[in-house]
Protein backbone atom coordinates (compact mmCIF):
# COMPACT_ATOMS: atom_id res chain seq x y z
CA UNK A 1 0.00 0.00 0.00
CA UNK A 2 1.27 3.46 -0.79
CA UNK A 3 -0.32 6.67 0.07
CA UNK A 4 0.34 9.31 -2.47
CA UNK A 5 -0.25 13.40 -3.11
CA UNK A 6 -1.56 13.73 -7.06
CA UNK A 7 -2.08 16.31 -10.10
CA UNK A 8 -4.76 18.90 -7.66
CA UNK A 9 -2.31 19.89 -5.14
CA UNK A 10 -0.08 21.83 -7.44
CA UNK A 11 -0.71 25.26 -7.02
CA UNK A 12 -3.11 24.83 -4.43
CA UNK A 13 -0.77 23.75 -1.89
CA UNK A 14 -3.63 23.74 0.73
CA UNK A 15 -1.27 21.90 3.48
CA UNK A 16 -4.74 20.80 5.42
CA UNK A 17 -3.32 17.40 5.66
CA UNK A 18 -0.30 17.86 7.04
CA UNK A 19 -1.87 19.19 10.55
CA UNK A 20 -3.22 15.50 11.17
CA UNK A 21 -0.06 13.66 9.81
CA UNK A 22 1.32 11.32 13.07
CA UNK A 23 4.44 10.92 11.42
CA UNK A 24 5.30 14.08 9.62
CA UNK A 25 6.09 12.53 6.21
CA UNK A 26 4.59 15.78 3.85
CA UNK A 27 7.36 17.36 1.97
CA UNK A 28 7.30 20.52 0.02
CA UNK A 29 8.19 22.41 -2.76
CA UNK A 30 7.43 25.61 -4.88
CA UNK A 31 4.07 23.54 -6.32
CA UNK A 32 2.45 21.01 -4.31
CA UNK A 33 3.50 18.41 -1.31
CA UNK A 34 4.52 15.05 -1.97
CA UNK A 35 4.44 12.11 0.90
CA UNK A 36 7.58 10.01 1.92
CA UNK A 37 6.97 6.20 1.44
CA UNK A 38 8.91 5.48 3.81
CA UNK A 39 7.94 7.52 6.49
CA UNK A 40 4.14 7.05 5.41
CA UNK A 41 2.57 4.29 7.56
CA UNK A 42 -0.63 4.57 5.47
CA UNK A 43 -2.97 5.94 8.12
CA UNK A 44 -5.44 7.64 6.00
CA UNK A 45 -5.96 10.54 8.71
CA UNK A 46 -4.70 13.06 5.76
CA UNK A 47 -7.22 12.04 2.82
CA UNK A 48 -10.47 13.15 4.16
CA UNK A 49 -8.35 16.63 5.22
CA UNK A 50 -7.85 17.80 1.56
CA UNK A 51 -10.11 20.04 0.17
CA UNK A 52 -9.36 19.35 -3.18
CA UNK A 53 -9.34 15.39 -2.67
CA UNK A 54 -5.64 15.51 -4.06
CA UNK A 55 -4.77 12.37 -1.42
CA UNK A 56 -5.12 8.45 -2.51
CA UNK A 57 -3.90 5.28 -1.14
CA UNK A 58 -3.82 2.16 -2.20
CA UNK A 59 -6.41 0.77 -4.60
CA UNK A 60 -8.38 3.69 -4.46
CA UNK A 61 -5.56 5.99 -6.88
CA UNK A 62 -7.09 6.26 -9.96
CA UNK A 63 -5.04 5.15 -12.95
CA UNK A 64 -4.44 8.33 -15.14
CA UNK A 65 -2.91 9.11 -11.48
CA UNK A 66 -0.44 6.31 -10.94
CA UNK A 67 2.74 8.08 -12.01
CA UNK A 68 2.82 10.13 -9.18
CA UNK A 69 3.70 7.06 -6.98
CA UNK A 70 6.88 7.17 -8.41
CA UNK A 71 7.14 11.38 -8.50
CA UNK A 72 6.05 11.11 -4.95
CA UNK A 73 8.93 8.65 -4.18
CA UNK A 74 11.83 10.37 -5.88
CA UNK A 75 11.06 13.83 -4.84
CA UNK A 76 10.00 13.77 -1.32
CA UNK A 77 12.94 12.64 0.22
CA UNK A 78 15.13 15.55 -0.71
CA UNK A 79 12.71 18.48 -0.05
CA UNK A 80 12.21 19.75 3.58
CA UNK A 81 9.57 18.41 5.27
CA UNK A 82 6.29 20.52 5.85
CA UNK A 83 5.36 20.40 9.62
CA UNK A 84 2.90 23.09 9.70
CA UNK A 85 0.31 24.67 7.87
CA UNK A 86 1.06 26.70 5.29
CA UNK A 87 -0.37 30.00 3.40
CA UNK A 88 -2.01 28.23 0.07
CA UNK A 89 -0.42 29.24 -2.83
CA UNK A 90 -1.52 32.20 -4.57
CA UNK A 91 -4.41 31.56 -6.69
CA UNK A 92 -5.30 27.82 -4.92
CA UNK A 93 -9.14 29.17 -4.01
CA UNK A 94 -9.89 29.69 -7.67
CA UNK A 95 -7.96 26.61 -8.46
CA UNK A 96 -10.43 24.73 -6.17
CA UNK A 97 -12.75 26.26 -7.49
CA UNK A 98 -11.92 25.27 -11.26
CA UNK A 99 -11.51 21.53 -9.96
CA UNK A 100 -14.99 21.82 -8.83
CA UNK A 101 -14.58 21.86 -4.97
CA UNK B 1 12.67 35.35 39.99
CA UNK B 2 13.76 35.27 35.80
CA UNK B 3 11.29 34.87 33.10
CA UNK B 4 9.31 31.63 32.45
CA UNK B 5 10.60 29.63 30.01
CA UNK B 6 14.65 30.60 29.92
CA UNK B 7 17.33 28.07 30.59
CA UNK B 8 17.34 29.49 34.39
CA UNK B 9 13.54 28.71 34.53
CA UNK B 10 12.42 26.07 32.36
CA UNK B 11 8.63 25.73 31.91
CA UNK B 12 8.10 23.06 33.83
CA UNK B 13 4.95 20.71 32.24
CA UNK B 14 3.21 17.37 33.62
CA UNK B 15 1.75 15.12 31.12
CA UNK B 16 -0.97 12.65 32.15
CA UNK B 17 -1.08 9.66 29.63
CA UNK B 18 1.52 8.35 27.45
CA UNK B 19 -0.74 7.71 24.50
CA UNK B 20 -0.41 9.39 20.97
CA UNK B 21 -2.33 12.85 22.29
CA UNK B 22 0.58 12.79 25.11
CA UNK B 23 3.27 12.38 22.67
CA UNK B 24 1.88 15.01 20.10
CA UNK B 25 1.50 17.21 23.22
CA UNK B 26 5.15 16.85 24.33
CA UNK B 27 6.63 16.96 20.87
CA UNK B 28 5.23 20.31 20.51
CA UNK B 29 6.44 21.86 23.82
CA UNK B 30 9.91 20.57 23.08
CA UNK B 31 10.01 21.73 19.83
CA UNK B 32 8.46 25.15 20.89
CA UNK B 33 11.10 28.25 21.29
CA UNK B 34 10.43 27.89 25.08
CA UNK B 35 12.70 26.20 26.91
CA UNK B 36 10.72 23.13 28.65
CA UNK B 37 11.12 19.82 30.94
CA UNK B 38 8.14 17.35 29.92
CA UNK B 39 7.28 14.41 32.96
CA UNK B 40 4.79 12.39 31.13
CA UNK B 41 3.07 10.18 33.81
CA UNK B 42 1.52 6.73 32.70
CA UNK B 43 -0.66 4.59 34.56
CA UNK B 44 0.95 0.77 33.12
CA UNK B 45 4.92 0.41 33.07
CA UNK B 46 4.24 0.64 28.96
CA UNK B 47 4.04 3.57 27.17
CA UNK B 48 2.16 4.72 23.87
CA UNK B 49 -1.46 3.97 25.34
CA UNK B 50 -3.75 3.03 22.27
CA UNK B 51 -1.21 2.57 19.72
CA UNK B 52 0.36 -0.43 22.11
CA UNK B 53 -3.30 -1.74 23.42
CA UNK B 54 -5.85 -0.32 20.64
CA UNK B 55 -4.51 -0.49 17.27
CA UNK B 56 -5.52 -4.15 15.93
CA UNK B 57 -2.46 -6.69 15.81
CA UNK B 58 -2.72 -6.79 11.94
CA UNK B 59 -1.99 -3.15 11.43
CA UNK B 60 1.52 -3.35 12.51
CA UNK B 61 2.30 -0.57 9.83
CA UNK B 62 0.19 1.91 11.91
CA UNK B 63 2.13 1.03 14.87
CA UNK B 64 5.46 2.45 13.01
CA UNK B 65 4.34 5.97 14.64
CA UNK B 66 6.00 4.58 17.37
CA UNK B 67 9.13 5.57 15.75
CA UNK B 68 8.55 9.09 16.29
CA UNK B 69 7.54 8.76 20.00
CA UNK B 70 10.67 7.31 20.55
CA UNK B 71 12.51 10.17 19.35
CA UNK B 72 10.56 12.58 21.51
CA UNK B 73 11.43 10.35 24.08
CA UNK B 74 14.67 10.15 23.36
CA UNK B 75 14.73 14.24 23.89
CA UNK B 76 16.86 15.71 27.06
CA UNK B 77 13.87 17.23 28.20
CA UNK B 78 11.62 14.42 28.24
CA UNK B 79 10.91 12.00 31.31
CA UNK B 80 8.41 8.93 31.64
CA UNK B 81 7.08 8.83 35.08
CA UNK B 82 5.01 5.51 34.26
CA UNK B 83 3.76 2.58 36.52
CA UNK B 84 2.20 5.38 38.18
CA UNK B 85 -1.74 6.28 38.74
CA UNK B 86 -2.53 9.71 38.46
CA UNK B 87 -5.59 10.71 41.00
CA UNK B 88 -5.00 7.84 43.51
CA UNK B 89 -0.93 7.70 43.45
CA UNK B 90 -0.36 10.85 43.33
CA UNK B 91 -3.04 13.97 42.85
CA UNK B 92 -3.74 16.58 40.80
CA UNK B 93 -3.33 19.17 43.10
CA UNK B 94 0.28 17.71 43.71
CA UNK B 95 1.26 17.92 39.87
CA UNK B 96 -0.19 21.34 40.30
CA UNK B 97 1.74 22.30 42.98
CA UNK B 98 5.09 20.38 41.60
CA UNK B 99 4.79 21.90 37.57
CA UNK B 100 4.03 25.28 35.95
CA UNK B 101 1.17 23.06 34.12
CA UNK B 102 -0.67 19.87 33.70
CA UNK B 103 -2.25 18.52 30.49
CA UNK B 104 -4.84 15.17 31.08
CA UNK B 105 -4.38 13.27 27.83
CA UNK B 106 -5.66 10.28 29.09
CA UNK B 107 -8.11 8.92 26.48
CA UNK B 108 -11.15 7.67 26.55
CA UNK B 109 -10.93 4.28 28.53
CA UNK B 110 -14.21 2.83 29.05
CA UNK B 111 -17.73 2.19 26.47
CA UNK B 112 -20.86 3.90 25.93
CA UNK B 113 -23.66 1.47 27.18
CA UNK B 114 -26.61 0.66 25.10
CA UNK B 115 -28.70 1.26 27.24
CA UNK B 116 -31.18 -2.30 26.87
CA UNK B 117 -32.42 -4.29 29.11
CA UNK B 118 -29.73 -7.81 29.41
CA UNK B 119 -26.89 -6.05 28.59
CA UNK B 120 -24.76 -7.12 31.32
CA UNK B 121 -25.76 -10.25 30.57
CA UNK B 122 -22.38 -13.23 31.12
CA UNK B 123 -21.90 -13.41 27.19
CA UNK B 124 -22.46 -9.18 26.36
CA UNK B 125 -18.74 -7.83 26.86
CA UNK B 126 -17.54 -4.26 25.44
CA UNK B 127 -15.58 -3.89 22.66
CA UNK B 128 -12.72 -2.30 24.93
CA UNK B 129 -12.47 -5.84 26.96
CA UNK B 130 -12.36 -7.95 24.18
CA UNK B 131 -9.31 -5.10 22.17
CA UNK B 132 -7.72 -4.93 25.49
CA UNK B 133 -7.51 -8.70 26.02
CA UNK B 134 -6.07 -9.90 22.64
CA UNK B 135 -4.12 -6.84 23.06
CA UNK B 136 -2.28 -7.41 26.03
CA UNK B 137 -3.52 -4.64 27.83
CA UNK B 138 -2.48 -6.00 31.86
CA UNK B 139 -6.27 -4.81 32.94
CA UNK B 140 -7.66 -7.09 30.87
CA UNK B 141 -5.13 -9.85 31.06
CA UNK B 142 -7.37 -12.29 32.86
CA UNK B 143 -10.46 -11.72 30.82
CA UNK B 144 -12.39 -15.08 29.48
CA UNK B 145 -13.86 -14.76 26.40
CA UNK B 146 -16.08 -17.87 25.72
CA UNK B 147 -15.97 -18.61 21.78
CA UNK B 148 -17.61 -22.06 21.62
CA UNK B 149 -20.76 -20.23 20.38
CA UNK B 150 -20.94 -20.57 16.48
CA UNK B 151 -23.12 -17.28 15.97
CA UNK B 152 -21.53 -13.87 17.31
CA UNK B 153 -22.63 -10.50 16.98
CA UNK B 154 -21.17 -7.15 17.11
CA UNK B 155 -23.15 -3.78 17.52
CA UNK B 156 -21.23 -0.42 15.65
CA UNK B 157 -20.23 0.71 12.36
CA UNK B 158 -17.04 1.80 13.24
CA UNK B 159 -13.45 0.94 12.62
CA UNK B 160 -13.47 -0.60 16.25
CA UNK B 161 -16.92 -2.70 15.46
CA UNK B 162 -14.23 -3.58 12.56
CA UNK B 163 -11.39 -4.51 14.12
CA UNK B 164 -13.37 -6.65 16.55
CA UNK B 165 -14.98 -8.78 13.98
CA UNK B 166 -11.88 -8.98 11.69
CA UNK B 167 -9.95 -10.62 14.68
CA UNK B 168 -12.78 -12.87 15.01
CA UNK B 169 -12.99 -13.43 11.66
CA UNK B 170 -9.21 -14.28 10.84
CA UNK B 171 -7.64 -17.81 11.05
CA UNK B 172 -5.22 -18.40 13.34
CA UNK B 173 -2.59 -18.28 10.06
CA UNK B 174 -3.27 -15.03 9.01
CA UNK B 175 -2.96 -13.47 12.78
CA UNK B 176 0.37 -15.44 14.16
CA UNK B 177 2.91 -13.33 13.08
CA UNK B 178 1.30 -10.68 14.28
CA UNK B 179 1.86 -9.11 18.13
CA UNK B 180 -0.84 -10.40 19.54
CA UNK B 181 -1.08 -11.76 22.60
CA UNK B 182 -0.52 -15.64 22.89
CA UNK B 183 -3.50 -16.02 25.78
CA UNK B 184 -5.30 -14.16 22.77
CA UNK B 185 -4.39 -16.47 19.67
CA UNK B 186 -4.26 -19.56 21.56
CA UNK B 187 -8.58 -18.71 22.51
CA UNK B 188 -9.23 -17.81 19.24
CA UNK B 189 -7.60 -21.25 17.43
CA UNK B 190 -10.47 -22.57 19.41
CA UNK B 191 -13.08 -20.43 18.46
CA UNK B 192 -15.85 -22.59 17.23
CA UNK B 193 -17.89 -19.04 15.50
CA UNK B 194 -19.14 -19.51 12.19
CA UNK B 195 -21.61 -16.62 11.86
CA UNK B 196 -20.30 -13.02 12.92
CA UNK B 197 -23.28 -10.41 12.62
CA UNK B 198 -22.09 -6.48 12.42
CA UNK B 199 -25.38 -4.52 13.07
CA UNK B 200 -25.83 -0.81 12.59
CA UNK B 201 -28.45 1.33 13.28
CA UNK B 202 -28.18 3.49 10.16
CA UNK B 203 -27.57 2.48 6.22
CA UNK B 204 -24.42 1.70 4.50
CA UNK B 205 -24.37 4.94 3.16
CA UNK B 206 -24.08 6.14 7.30
CA UNK B 207 -21.53 3.30 8.53
CA UNK B 208 -18.57 4.94 9.47
CA UNK B 209 -15.73 2.33 8.70
CA UNK B 210 -12.89 3.90 6.78
CA UNK B 211 -13.09 2.73 3.46
CA UNK B 212 -9.28 0.78 3.59
CA UNK B 213 -10.40 -1.18 6.49
CA UNK B 214 -14.02 -1.76 4.96
CA UNK B 215 -11.76 -3.62 1.83
CA UNK B 216 -9.72 -5.95 4.30
CA UNK B 217 -12.88 -7.65 4.59
CA UNK B 218 -13.12 -8.53 1.08
CA UNK B 219 -8.91 -10.17 1.77
CA UNK B 220 -9.98 -12.76 4.16
CA UNK B 221 -9.05 -16.02 3.53
CA UNK B 222 -11.33 -18.28 5.21
CA UNK B 223 -14.50 -16.00 5.49
CA UNK B 224 -17.13 -14.79 3.50
CA UNK B 225 -18.07 -10.71 3.41
CA UNK B 226 -21.83 -10.63 3.06
CA UNK B 227 -24.50 -7.76 2.21
CA UNK B 228 -27.68 -8.40 0.99
CA UNK B 229 -28.77 -6.79 -1.93
CA UNK B 230 -31.88 -5.44 -0.75
CA UNK B 231 -29.92 -3.53 1.72
CA UNK B 232 -27.90 -1.45 -0.79
CA UNK B 233 -31.49 0.56 -1.95
CA UNK B 234 -31.20 3.61 -0.45
CA UNK B 235 -33.41 6.72 0.31
CA UNK B 236 -33.18 9.79 -1.93
CA UNK B 237 -31.67 11.52 1.70
CA UNK B 238 -29.05 8.95 1.05
CA UNK B 239 -28.40 9.44 -2.48
CA UNK B 240 -28.17 12.54 -1.97
CA UNK B 241 -25.56 12.36 0.99
CA UNK B 242 -23.59 9.79 -1.70
CA UNK B 243 -23.63 12.66 -4.38
CA UNK B 244 -22.34 15.13 -2.17
CA UNK B 245 -18.45 15.63 -3.54
CA UNK B 246 -17.18 15.87 -0.37
CA UNK B 247 -18.72 12.64 0.94
CA UNK B 248 -16.00 10.41 -0.90
CA UNK B 249 -15.68 8.38 1.85
CA UNK B 250 -19.09 6.87 2.21
CA UNK B 251 -19.39 6.59 -1.38
CA UNK B 252 -16.07 4.10 -1.68
CA UNK B 253 -18.09 2.16 1.23
CA UNK B 254 -20.93 2.41 -0.41
CA UNK B 255 -19.22 1.21 -3.30
CA UNK B 256 -17.29 -1.54 -1.00
CA UNK B 257 -20.58 -2.80 0.14
CA UNK B 258 -22.08 -3.24 -3.33
CA UNK B 259 -19.20 -5.05 -4.43
CA UNK B 260 -19.75 -7.53 -1.26
CA UNK B 261 -23.92 -7.91 -2.09
CA UNK B 262 -22.53 -8.98 -5.52
CA UNK B 263 -19.98 -11.33 -4.29
CA UNK B 264 -21.19 -15.16 -4.72
CA UNK B 265 -20.48 -16.56 -1.36
CA UNK B 266 -17.44 -19.15 -0.89
CA UNK B 267 -19.02 -22.31 0.74
CA UNK B 268 -15.53 -23.47 0.96
CA UNK B 269 -14.68 -21.09 3.55
CA UNK B 270 -15.90 -22.19 7.09
CA UNK B 271 -17.08 -18.46 8.27
CA UNK B 272 -19.44 -15.64 7.47
CA UNK B 273 -19.30 -12.02 8.03
CA UNK B 274 -22.86 -10.18 7.85
CA UNK B 275 -23.22 -6.91 7.38
CA UNK B 276 -27.22 -5.71 8.84
CA UNK B 277 -28.12 -2.10 8.48
CA UNK B 278 -30.89 -0.10 10.07
CA UNK B 279 -31.04 -2.12 12.88
CA UNK B 280 -30.65 -1.80 16.43
CA UNK B 281 -30.61 -4.30 19.70
CA UNK B 282 -33.81 -3.69 21.80
CA UNK B 283 -33.34 -6.27 24.68
CA UNK B 284 -30.55 -9.16 25.38
CA UNK B 285 -32.16 -12.48 26.17
CA UNK B 286 -31.00 -15.30 28.62
CA UNK B 287 -31.09 -17.12 31.77
CA UNK B 288 -28.06 -17.27 33.49
CA UNK B 289 -26.02 -16.31 29.99
CA UNK B 290 -26.81 -14.62 27.00
CA UNK B 291 -29.04 -16.59 24.75
CA UNK B 292 -30.79 -14.52 22.21
CA UNK B 293 -30.69 -10.61 20.76
CA UNK B 294 -34.13 -9.09 19.99
CA UNK B 295 -32.95 -6.41 17.34
CA UNK B 296 -35.54 -3.68 16.00
CA UNK B 297 -35.56 -2.56 12.36
CA UNK B 298 -34.77 0.81 12.06
CA UNK B 299 -35.56 3.16 9.72
CA UNK B 300 -34.03 6.55 8.59
CA UNK B 301 -35.58 9.66 8.98
CA UNK B 302 -34.76 13.79 8.66
CA UNK B 303 -32.70 15.78 6.17
CA UNK B 304 -29.40 14.10 4.25
CA UNK B 305 -26.81 14.21 6.33
CA UNK B 306 -29.19 14.41 9.68
CA UNK B 307 -30.60 11.59 9.31
CA UNK B 308 -30.77 9.57 12.57
CA UNK B 309 -32.71 5.93 13.04
CA UNK B 310 -35.88 5.50 14.06
CA UNK B 311 -37.24 2.20 15.32
CA UNK B 312 -40.30 1.11 13.30
CA UNK B 313 -41.54 -1.62 16.22
CA UNK B 314 -41.19 -4.85 13.96
CA UNK B 315 -38.35 -6.96 15.60
CA UNK B 316 -36.25 -10.15 14.44
CA UNK B 317 -34.94 -12.57 17.11
CA UNK B 318 -30.79 -14.04 16.60
CA UNK B 319 -29.70 -16.57 18.64
CA UNK B 320 -26.09 -15.77 19.65
CA UNK B 321 -23.67 -16.72 23.03
CA UNK B 322 -21.43 -13.25 22.55
CA UNK B 323 -21.90 -9.93 21.84
CA UNK B 324 -19.61 -6.63 21.89
CA UNK B 325 -20.80 -3.70 21.87
CA UNK B 326 -18.69 -0.82 20.05
CA UNK B 327 -20.47 2.05 19.83
CA UNK B 328 -18.64 4.83 21.33
CA UNK B 329 -16.58 5.46 23.84
CA UNK B 330 -16.32 7.82 26.89
CA UNK B 331 -13.71 9.48 28.98
CA UNK B 332 -13.51 8.44 32.90
CA UNK B 333 -13.09 11.40 35.42
CA UNK B 334 -9.85 12.29 37.30
CA UNK B 335 -9.94 13.19 40.94
CA UNK B 336 -9.71 16.92 41.33
CA UNK B 337 -10.53 17.78 37.57
CA UNK B 338 -14.18 18.54 36.32
CA UNK B 339 -15.82 16.21 34.03
CA UNK B 340 -18.59 16.37 31.72
CA UNK B 341 -20.72 13.42 32.73
CA UNK B 342 -23.06 13.30 29.70
CA UNK B 343 -20.11 13.51 26.80
CA UNK B 344 -17.57 11.99 29.02
CA UNK B 345 -15.48 14.44 28.37
CA UNK B 346 -13.05 17.14 30.65
CA UNK B 347 -15.09 20.40 30.07
CA UNK B 348 -12.80 22.87 28.29
CA UNK B 349 -12.06 25.93 25.42
CA UNK B 350 -9.46 24.97 22.82
CA UNK B 351 -7.75 22.89 25.85
CA UNK B 352 -7.91 25.10 28.48
CA UNK B 353 -9.78 22.87 30.96
CA UNK B 354 -12.54 25.31 32.30
CA UNK B 355 -15.67 24.21 35.19
CA UNK B 356 -18.74 23.28 34.07
CA UNK B 357 -19.81 26.57 34.17
CA UNK B 358 -17.31 27.53 31.44
CA UNK B 359 -14.86 29.36 33.56
CA UNK B 360 -10.91 28.80 32.72
CA UNK B 361 -9.27 26.90 35.82
CA UNK B 362 -5.55 27.85 35.44
CA UNK B 363 -3.04 25.30 35.19
CA UNK B 364 -4.71 22.72 33.66
CA UNK B 365 -5.04 21.39 30.03
CA UNK B 366 -6.61 18.53 28.15
CA UNK B 367 -5.74 17.15 24.20
CA UNK B 368 -7.02 13.94 22.46
CA UNK B 369 -10.03 12.20 23.01
CA UNK B 370 -10.40 12.99 26.75
CA UNK B 371 -10.56 17.03 25.25
CA UNK B 372 -12.71 16.34 22.45
CA UNK B 373 -13.82 12.62 22.78
CA UNK B 374 -13.46 9.66 20.66
CA UNK B 375 -13.59 10.51 17.23
CA UNK B 376 -10.65 10.59 14.27
CA UNK B 377 -7.72 8.77 14.37
CA UNK B 378 -4.11 8.60 15.54
CA UNK B 379 -3.06 11.57 13.36
CA UNK B 380 -6.31 13.81 14.59
CA UNK B 381 -4.71 13.83 17.94
CA UNK B 382 -1.65 15.40 16.53
CA UNK B 383 -3.69 18.80 15.46
CA UNK B 384 -5.44 18.70 18.52
CA UNK B 385 -2.67 18.49 20.95
CA UNK B 386 -0.86 21.54 18.79
CA UNK B 387 -3.70 23.26 19.51
CA UNK B 388 -3.59 22.56 23.35
CA UNK B 389 0.11 23.45 24.09
CA UNK B 390 -0.28 26.93 21.47
CA UNK B 391 -2.94 27.69 24.65
CA UNK B 392 -0.76 26.62 27.08
CA UNK B 393 1.94 28.33 25.56
CA UNK B 394 0.11 31.80 24.95
CA UNK B 395 -0.94 31.86 28.70
CA UNK B 396 3.21 31.55 29.80
CA UNK B 397 2.99 35.14 32.01
CA UNK B 398 0.20 33.71 33.91
CA UNK B 399 1.81 30.29 34.82
CA UNK B 400 4.95 31.95 35.95
CA UNK B 401 5.01 31.31 40.04
CA UNK B 402 6.07 33.02 42.38
CA UNK B 403 7.51 29.90 44.57
CA UNK B 404 9.80 27.28 42.95
CA UNK B 405 8.68 24.09 41.14
CA UNK B 406 10.83 21.41 41.86
CA UNK B 407 9.27 19.16 38.72
CA UNK B 408 10.04 15.66 38.54
CA UNK B 409 11.91 15.53 41.94
CA UNK B 410 8.90 16.46 43.76
CA UNK B 411 6.99 13.68 42.03
CA UNK B 412 9.73 11.45 42.88
CA UNK B 413 9.39 12.35 46.83
CA UNK B 414 6.17 12.15 46.69
CA UNK B 415 6.13 8.47 45.38
CA UNK B 416 9.60 6.93 47.57
CA UNK B 417 7.01 8.58 50.48
CA UNK B 418 4.04 6.13 49.59
CA UNK B 419 6.77 2.95 48.24
CA UNK B 420 5.21 3.46 44.96
CA UNK B 421 7.61 2.21 42.27
CA UNK B 422 8.28 4.08 38.97
CA UNK B 423 9.17 3.33 36.04
CA UNK B 424 11.36 5.27 33.33
CA UNK B 425 11.86 5.48 29.36
CA UNK B 426 15.37 3.64 29.96
CA UNK B 427 13.20 0.92 32.14
CA UNK B 428 10.78 0.74 29.42
CA UNK B 429 13.42 -0.02 26.30
CA UNK B 430 14.66 -2.98 28.59
CA UNK B 431 10.79 -4.70 28.19
CA UNK B 432 10.49 -3.13 24.59
CA UNK B 433 14.25 -5.44 23.96
CA UNK B 434 12.71 -8.22 26.15
CA UNK B 435 9.43 -8.48 24.57
CA UNK B 436 11.19 -8.06 20.59
CA UNK B 437 13.44 -11.01 21.57
CA UNK B 438 11.08 -13.50 22.63
CA UNK B 439 8.49 -12.62 19.71
CA UNK B 440 11.79 -13.24 17.07
CA UNK B 441 11.30 -17.19 17.15
CA UNK B 442 7.43 -17.10 16.70
CA UNK B 443 8.36 -14.66 14.04
CA UNK B 444 6.27 -12.21 15.90
CA UNK B 445 7.19 -8.54 15.65
CA UNK B 446 7.43 -8.68 19.80
CA UNK B 447 5.62 -11.32 22.35
CA UNK B 448 3.83 -8.80 24.88
CA UNK B 449 4.56 -9.18 28.00
CA UNK B 450 0.78 -9.38 29.31
CA UNK B 451 1.30 -8.42 33.46
CA UNK B 452 2.75 -5.62 34.98
CA UNK B 453 4.95 -7.39 37.82
CA UNK B 454 6.59 -9.81 34.26
CA UNK B 455 7.47 -6.28 33.12
CA UNK B 456 8.80 -4.99 36.43
CA UNK B 457 11.00 -8.09 36.77
CA UNK B 458 12.34 -7.97 33.29
CA UNK B 459 13.51 -4.28 34.39
CA UNK B 460 15.08 -5.97 37.46
CA UNK B 461 16.85 -8.21 35.82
Amino acid sequence: MTTIVTENCKNCRFTDCVTVCPVACFHYDDEMLYIDPDTCIDCSACIPECPVQAIFEGDDIPEDQEQWIEINAEKAPDLPVCEEQMEPLPGAEERKAALGF
Amino acid sequence: MSTLGTEENPLLVAIVGSGPSGFYAAEALIKSEVNVKVDTLERLPSPYGLVRSGVAPDHQKLKQVIALYQKTADSPDFNLIANVNVGTDITIEELCQSHHAVIITSGAETDRKLGVPGEDLNGSYTATEFVGWYNGHPDYRDREFDLSHEVAVIIGQGNVAADVSRILAKTVDELKHTDIAQHALDTLAESKIKEIHVIGRRGPAQAKFTPKELREFGELSDCNSIVREEDMLLNSESEAELQEKSNIASKKIYEQFCEFSKREVDPAKSRNCYFNFLMGPKELIGETKLEKIILEKNQLSGEAFKQSARGTGETIELETGILFRSIGYRGVPIAGVPFHESWGTIPNENGRITDNDGNIIPKLYAAGWIKRGPSGIIGTNRACSVETVQCLLEDLEKLADKTNKAGAEEIYSILNKKNIRYVNFDDWKKVDAKEIEVGDPKGKPREKFTYVDEMLSVIDS
